[in-house]
């Protein structure tokens, strides 16, 4: 059967040239980088020149990278660190979109004693500067804003955000998981003082991720152990993952381009021709401010989990931001923040692309998915209904 | 990704009698579009015998709601309604190999709608609009009445698998606490009732009364060199004979009341007493 994989946004597969360098570092090159012979040295070489390819991507200096086990570690790491580093302020400003790394945090520091403030979202899914500059105070910490949502592909302003971050003499940090790889950063120009990102979902394995911290910002570990990372996160380094992370981003970097034009026009196919074929079909998060790779559409009158295993059941991946599909009895907390009402965010897909896919690809996932929404909704009680009323 | 067993992966994929019914004898409907699924069922009976000829569905939902509609339709076409009337959610998850426990409100969806179908065949009134009674879940309009008959034929244990077979809980949460009260109110009836005595038959009391003293009382007599054979049973009255040393033994009538009786009381039944047979 053909499959199609059109769920990037949660992991991506991994680059067949990270695979090949990331072997040597399983088979023969297997020392610790802090050992003093020749196999850590070898290891330790490894390791630094990573950085630098990482640092080459975000335009950071490589003594700015720190690596970490992924988005999740980076962002506790960040957000941690700022408030041991700032005793005396007790406030927290973040989205109400954020992704869970995040966002369960803050609800944790929440419980702690801290003050957190959730800053709103549009129907569009974009956030209320005049609401996030309000909750800027002498008390706030850190500001943590996400560069771009992984369920909507929303880019938020982070640059602007840093800037007033900044003014106001606040650390600012970016989980910036969705955004690396596909839209271009240069953090030698930015506010942002520190920044998330995940190796998987750039097309290098799991279980390795990085944050970069700029110069000069007060820092406090999250893991305390060995002197790995320069003190700033113990534990023996991941390095094949490590590795397999920096020639991801070598990668990224000369793929922009193509995630911005090739990509681009994939998903926008997609989308305009779902939102054509599928009646009722509405597009979720704002049109143009958004990643190249993702399109969310609410399929009204039908349930997100039937449709995601009626694709599966075709070989198309997808996800959806409906109950059914998380376990949870409520849609997702990206769609209810922006107003979706229920009957559409039940039956919301996500489907993001990556530059592994193809345009015979998307022209599969057009055939395949009309028919599967009209089927769906021909046994759905109000759908029908809707469709008598709207024909006669 | 959840693991549905292949039984509901083909009633979803190729769901039985979907559709509507021209001019149907029952229609019940429940649920709402807002709680993620909505199943509307269609009867059509035979008012002579009470039986249903036919039974169509629609449904809004994921693959589990899809497949318990589907599998409803099934098991009930051919029955007559008081038959239909005894088919639990369970039984609807059963004929569909199980279903995941996040998933089995989706079988209690299925039973509410064929409850539905029968009190609107019978002409009764649609059961009493949520607001007059006791909503525990506001979130999902979940009402006491449910979550106590869910909990009683389900033998739920947790909030968490109530959350998981009514949706109660699940939203904002703050009813878990009321979940929890009811729940434990139901368990302490449960353990009542478990507690009071069985109504047993003779048969039953015999060998059961046999099992106790092999296990429970033999050995230790052996122990000493003797035995205790039951010789007969009438009402409540154990007759036995003591065999080996203790049938000599002087302290054996303290022994048949003190230890033998007040195993089989334990046991077996409060009421029973212990006699030796006359020689």
């Amino acid at each position: 059967m053909k499959r199609v994989y059109f769920d990037n946004n949660a992991t991506t597969p991994v680059a067949p040239e990270v695979i090949e360098a990331i072997l040597p570092y399983l088979r023969e090159k297997y020392g610790n980088p802090s050992s003093i012979h020749t196999f850590g040295a070898e290891a330790g070489a490894a390791v630094e020149k990573a950085r630098a390819q990482v640092a080459a991507l975000l335009g950071a200096h490589p003594d700015e990278i720190i690596f970490t086990s992924g988005g999740t570690e980076s962002d506790s790491t960040a957000i941690l660190s700022a408030l041991e580093s700032y005793p005396a302020k007790r406030h927290v400003v973040t989205t109400r979109v954020e992704h869970p790394a995040v966002r369960s945090l803050c609800a944790h520091l929440r419980s702690r004693g801290y003050r957190v403030t959730e800053v709103p979202v549009d129907r569009q899914g974009l956030l209320d500067m005049d609401a996030l500059r309000a909750a800027l105070t002498g008390d706030t910490a850190i500001c943590t804003v996400m560069y771009a949502n992984n369920e909507t592909g929303v880019i938020f302003p982070v640059e602007k955000i840093a800037e007033l971050c900044r003014e106001r003499g606040i650390l600012f940090h970016t989980d910036a998981v969705q955004a690396v790889g596909k839209v271009p950063l240069n953090l030698a120009k930015s506010a942002i003082d520190m920044l998330s990102l995940s190796g998987h979902k750039l097309h290098a394995p799991k279980g390795i991720g990085a944050l970069y911290v700029r110069r000069g910002v007060r820092f406090a570990p999250y893991l305390r152990g060995g002197h790995q990372e320069r003190g700033r996160r113990a534990g023996t380094e991941n390095v094949p993952g490590i590795v397999g992370l920096g020639v991801a981003c070598d990668l990224a970097a000369g793929a922009m381009s193509e995630e911005q034009t090739r990509v681009r026009a994939m998903r926008d196919r997609l989308e305009t021709e779902l939102l054509r074929r599928a009646l009722d079909a509405h597009l979720n998060g704002h049109p143009t401010q958004r990643l190249p790779n993702t399109t969310n559409i609410s399929f009204e009158y039908v349930e997100g989990e039937a449709i995601l295993l009626r694709l599966d059941h075709v070989g198309i991946a997808a996800s959806s931001g409906s109950a059914c599909t998380s376990g949870s009895l409520e849609p997702s907390h990206v769609l209810r923040a922006m107003g979706v009402p229920f009957t559409m965010a039940h039956g919301s897909v996500r489907f993001s692309l990556s530059r592994f896919n193809t345009m015979a690809e998307v022209d599969y996932v057009i055939e395949h998915v009309p028919p599967i929404i009209a089927g769906l909704r021909a046994m759905s009680p109000v759908g029908r209904e809707r469709l008598k009323s709207v024909a006669s | 990704m959840w693991n549905y067993s292949e039984k509901v992966r083909e009633h979803f994929l190729n769901p039985h009698n979907v559709g509507t019914i021209e001019n149907p004898d029952a229609v019940g409907e429940v649920g709402s579009i807002a709680c993620g699924d909505m199943l509307r069922l269609m009867l059509k009976i035979d008012r002579a015998t009470n039986r249903i000829l036919d039974a169509k569905f629609q449904t809004f939902g994921c693959a589990s709601a899809i497949a318990s509609s589907s599998a409803l339709t099934d098991m009930i076409i051919g029955k007559t309604i008081e038959e239909a009337e005894r088919i639990t959610n369970r039984d609807i998850a059963e004929y569909l190999g199980g279903l995941p426990e996040q998933k089995m409100h989706c079988s209690v969806m299925g039973r509410d709608a064929l409850e539905a179908a029968i009190a609107n065949y019978r002409g009764q009134r649609p059961p009493a609009p949520v607001e007059q009674e006791n909503v525990v879940c506001k979130c999902f309009g979940v009402t006491e009445k449910e979550i106590r008959r869910v909990i009683r034929e389900n033998d739920l244990h947790t909030v968490e698998q109530v959350t998981n077979y009514t949706k109660a809980g699940g939203g904002c949460g703050q009813c878990r606490g009321n979940i929890q009260a009811i729940l434990e109110e139901e368990l302490g009836q449960k353990r009542a009732r478990e507690a009071a005595p069985r109504k047993l038959t003779n048969v039953q009391k015999i060998r059961l009364i046999e099992e106790v003293l092999e296990r429970e009382v033999r050995p230790a007599l052996r122990a000493d060199g003797g035995d205790i054979e039951l010789v007969d049973v009438d009402g409540d009255r154990v007759i036995v004979a003591m065999r080996g040393t203790c049938a000599n033994c002087p302290a054996s009538g303290t022994t048949l009341d003190q230890y033998v009786g007040k195993r089989l009381r334990e046991l077996v039944h409060p009421s029973l007493y212990v006699e030796e047979a006359k020689p």
